[in-house]
């Protein structure tokens, strides 16, 4: 380390932006691969988002549902993304996400286990077989903790509480990132050969949402600004079930677990109404009695084979949660416009053992015992399934130089995730992305040089917030952008909406600019939100963009102006860059399958 | 709507001192809403951390009414109306600013515990009921919450002899688990310091995640030393940490 007059400088061959999962994982698989790797979060190391992931892991280990394989995995897959996911990331990642996760047993993590002593997985919203791999609803913390523990023993340098706001270039190649320390508000600059983005979602661009402060989209407008493209960003996954009820925590997450161990929606009339919504094509799959659903409970609370279908609440998350929408919407809601969740039927002390957090979390905040009342849900902003485009082997973005993993990464998850897909995903393309900046920072012959100016530019946009001149509330104008994004961009869309939202961007992009903050660098929160608004800004118009592009509902994009799926629009991916000052929207192309692959399609399964 | 008082710990340069601020409640609010409508209202520069408003990550602890609490868990309504609220940082860590204290000893604490070990590549058969109490110390979410409270640490500052609780707890955990293949007691012994404890329990009573931490951690951990030092290995001890090969 260097001590400069404005900030110190560290060196290394590849940075890793971001420690969850994605980011530990490949940060393991650079220092495994000899080079030197540096890793910087905004929070304390093991609080990234991947520790609040509840449900679990997928994977095709089979040990649940033998019949299982990564083909029936892939497939499951691609049907959830409509399609739309980059077909070489779904393969790898349902061929890779055993290994991933076996590997992840051995670095120490403890699952539940089968009655035979093997993982256990349970059953899960758009997945054919019994595939999620859980600790009770921990998993993510299980996950997290293995990582960090494994990584601070690789000599991997971590650089916790640290705020990347800038990607150095020389030339077209990265060179490394500027930030600051949010302790104290010291400047700090990473030269290095490689820099890995794994800085998660974007949620907070939406008032209702299942995601922490940390998710202000500054990896997909890092990449954005260094000339790297974003593609999908329409697909914005409301998760069926958040809280509504208090205030306090409306949009926090009921991990889909709760369905998968049995959990019943009902209206208001008591009406099981997700029978009525299972699309046509599917309806071969779920059960059509409440009396075969409760058989197929039965048999997955005991482990055991049974002939009956699942229970219709099982359907992927795009229709749970439009379902949901619909029905709080003509009405039929519940109190506090959500629906009803009820697993109350079944033994209180199993439900204590396979849903303990969703235990403490309603009994703790809302004075529901969930082992004897129903919960009262509805739709959260949760997860983006578009991101930085990659490539799907080595997750290298278009700029030399700069790669992605995890969710703010596109491609793999098409156009909506199956939950349990995300922490796979985490683990395998971290990996390969570990793998790929390592190699390419191996061949490199010269360290990139980092140019003056682009610091210079940084510290300047970092202090602006300072000026006499400003005079906005920070807080204010963050949450005069959630209600745009949910007014206008939210579940169900149309033109005219989302021509508003983004005259409303323009307007709010302007009113940003004069955000101010009082001049202390120590731990200030109000200062830190000046920066992230912008970078807010740049995922939320290109959420709006895409969605307007793309006329067409397809997954998690339902247009109401354009009901049906466009099999023309199934075959573009929309990717999103800038050119100049302006944002650009193009259609391109979505790499084409392989015959053997298409195969599986075809098939009568 | 009624309102709630609340004195909040503030930094100002080298001076702290309480602040007052009067907050609408809500229904079901928790202090952190609470600490965040201060923020959004009347001191966009007041320090927190929180990240999941669930009690899952450990992020927001703090010190309310004296009570070493999780934040985000703590409701407004166990507090009865008109009752000042005083919102502290911990006390045992160095403060930064306000709400948010330096915990970076604590990962250098957990950096030097020797990481879990295992020499089996297989796969593995481990079955349920021999994992339930590793599973029980896994759950921890690192909110230092013991640590604050520990005598130990929070009035002899014995940092430099003491791991703390947590960190006996992760020991402990590493050394039940079935396929790993080191014994920690000389470890916790001799770096970690497990004589310092004296079972007051105070590290249990806090911790939001309920693990029996004197009970099911520290406790066999101690009789453990004990034996491996003092005494023949007795049956019980040899069952639960199953054997035990390499000594650390
Ligand atoms: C409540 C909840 C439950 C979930 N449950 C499941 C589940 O059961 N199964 C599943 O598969 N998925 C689940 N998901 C989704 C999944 O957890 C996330 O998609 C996943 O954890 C994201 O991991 P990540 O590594 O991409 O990013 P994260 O874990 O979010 O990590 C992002 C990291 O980037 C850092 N960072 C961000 N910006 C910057 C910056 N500018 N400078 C420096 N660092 C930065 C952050 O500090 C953080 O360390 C859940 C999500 C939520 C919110
Ligand atoms: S029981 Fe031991 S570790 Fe826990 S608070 Fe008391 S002295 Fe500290
Ligand atoms: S053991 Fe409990 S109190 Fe201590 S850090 Fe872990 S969760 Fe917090
Ligand atoms: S914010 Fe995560 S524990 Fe309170």
């Amino acid at each position: 380390m260097s001590e400069n007059q404005n900030y110190e400088t560290h060196e290394c061959d590849v940075l890793v932006i971001g420690a969850g999962g994605a980011g530990l994982r490949a940060a393991i698989e650079a220092s495994a691969q000899g080079v030197s790797v540096a890793l910087v979060c905004k929070s304390l190391l093991g609080k990234a988002h991947t520790v609040m992931a509840e449900g679990g892991i997928a994977a095709a280990l089979a040990n649940v549902d033998a019949e299982d394989n990564w083909k029936t995995h892939f497939r499951d897959t691609m049907l959830g993304g409509k399609m739309l996911n980059n077909w070489r990331m779904a393969q790898l990642h349902a061929q890779e996400a055993p290994l991933r996760v076996k590997e992840l047993e051995h670095w120490g993590a403890v699952f539940d286990r089968t009655k035979d002593g093997k993982i256990l997985q349970r059953a899960f919203g758009g997945h054919t077989y019994k595939r999620l791999c859980h600790v009770g609803d921990r998993t993510g913390l299980e996950m997290i903790r293995t990582l960090q523990d494994r990584g601070i023993h690789q000599g991997i340098d971590v650089y916790m509480e640290c705020t990347i706001t800038k990607l150095l270039k020389d030339g077209d190649r990265i060179s490394g990132a500027f930030g600051y320390y949010r302790e104290d508000g010291r400047y700090v600059l990473f030269q290095a050969k490689a820099v890995i983005l794994a800085t998660g979602g974007v949620g907070k661009s939406f008032s209702v949402t299942s995601n922490s402060w940390e998710y202000t989209g500054d990896g997909q407008a890092l990449a954005y600004e260094a000339g790297a493209d974003l593609i999908d960003m329409e697909f914005v996954q409301f998760h069926p079930t958040g809280m509504v009820w208090p205030p306090g925590v409306r949009g926090l997450l009921v991990t889909e677990g709760v369905r998968g161990e049995g959990g019943i929606l009902r209206n208001t009339n008591g009406e099981r109404f997700m029978f009525k919504y299972i699309p046509e094509a599917n309806k071969k799959d779920f059960a059509e009695t409440d009396e075969e659903a409760a058989r197929w409970v039965e048999a997955a609370v005991n482990g055991q084979k049974t002939d009956a279908r699942r229970p219709p609440e099982l359907s992927t998350r795009d229709n749970v949660a439009r379902s949901i929408y619909t029905e709080v919407k003509e009405g039929r809601g519940s109190e506090h416009g959500g629906v009803y969740l009820d697993i109350s039927y079944q033994d209180p002390e199993r439900v204590k053992k396979k849903l303990p957090s969703m235990y403490h979390q309603f009994k703790d905040l809302a004075d529901v015992d969930i082992t004897a009342q129903p919960m009262e849900v509805g739709p959260t902003m949760h997860y983006i399934m578009g991101g930085i485009r990659v490539d799907a082997d080595t997750q290298a973005s278009r700029v030399p130089g700069l790669f992605a993993a995890g969710e703010c990464s596109g491609g793999m998850h098409g156009a909506n995730r199956l939950g349990g897909n995300s922490l796979s995903d985490l683990l395998v393309f971290g990996q390969l992305a570990g793998a790929g900046a390592a190699n390419y920072a191996k061949s490199l012959s010269s360290t990139p040089s980092v140019s003056n100016e682009q610091i210079k530019s940084a510290i300047d946009d970092l202090e602006e917030p300072f000026k006499a001149d400003k005079n906005v509330n920070p807080f204010d104008l963050h949450k005069e952008l959630n209600q745009i994004m949910s007014t206008y961009v939210g579940i169900f869309r149309e033109e005219e909406d989302l021509r508003t939202g983004l005259e409303k961007l323009n307007q709010l992009k302007e009113k940003i600019k004069h955000a101010s903050s009082s001049p202390n660098k120590i731990y200030n929160p109000g200062w830190h939100l000046c920066r992230d608004l912008q970078h807010m800004m740049i995922s939320s118009e290109a959420i709006t963009r895409g969605a307007l592009n793309r006329k067409e509902s397809r997954g998690a994009h339902s247009r109401l102006d354009y009901p049906a799926t466009d099999p023309e629009y199934g075959k573009c991916n929309t990717s999103i860059f800038q050119q100049g000052d302006e944002m650009k929207v193009e259609m391109t192309p979505c790499p084409e399958m392989p015959c053997e692959l298409k195969e599986l399609f075809e098939k009568k399964h | 709507m009624p309102e709630a008082t609340l004195k909040v710990f503030r930094s100002k340069g080298d001076t702290n001192t309480f602040e007052t601020y009067k907050v609408p409640i809500e229904d079901g609010m928790v202090i952190l809403d609470a600490i965040h409508y201060i923020q959004q209202h009347y001191a966009p520069d007041l320090a927190v951390r929180w990240n999941c408003k669930a009690a899952k990550c450990g992020s927001c602890s703090a010190e309310v009414n004296g009570k070493p609490s999780l934040m985000c868990k703590t409701r407004m309504d166990d507090f009865t109306t008109g009752e000042e609220i005083t919102v502290e940082p911990l006390r045992t860590f160095p403060l930064v600013k306000d709400l948010v204290t330096d915990v970076s000893w604590n990962y250098q604490v957990n950096k030097k515990i020797p990481p879990f070990t295992t020499n089996d590549n297989g796969e593995w058969v481990i079955y349920q009921e021999d994992i339930e109490r590793v599973q029980e110390f896994r759950k921890c979410i690192e909110c230092f919450l013991c640590q604050d409270v520990c005598h130990v640490l929070r009035d002899h500052d014995r940092k430099d002899a003491f791991m703390g609780p947590r960190f006996l707890v992760r020991t402990a955990g590493l050394d039940m688990h079935p396929k790993d293949t080191l014994n920690r007691s000389k470890y916790v012994k001799e770096q970690g310091g497990i004589g310092l404890c004296n079972i007051t329990k105070c590290c249990s009573e806090v911790c939001p995640e309920e693990i029996h931490i004197t009970d099911n951690a520290i406790i066999p951990m101690k009789e453990r030393v004990v034996d491996q030092f003092y005494d023949p290995v007795t049956m019980f001890l040899n069952k639960i940490f199953n054997n035990k090969k390499k000594l650390v």
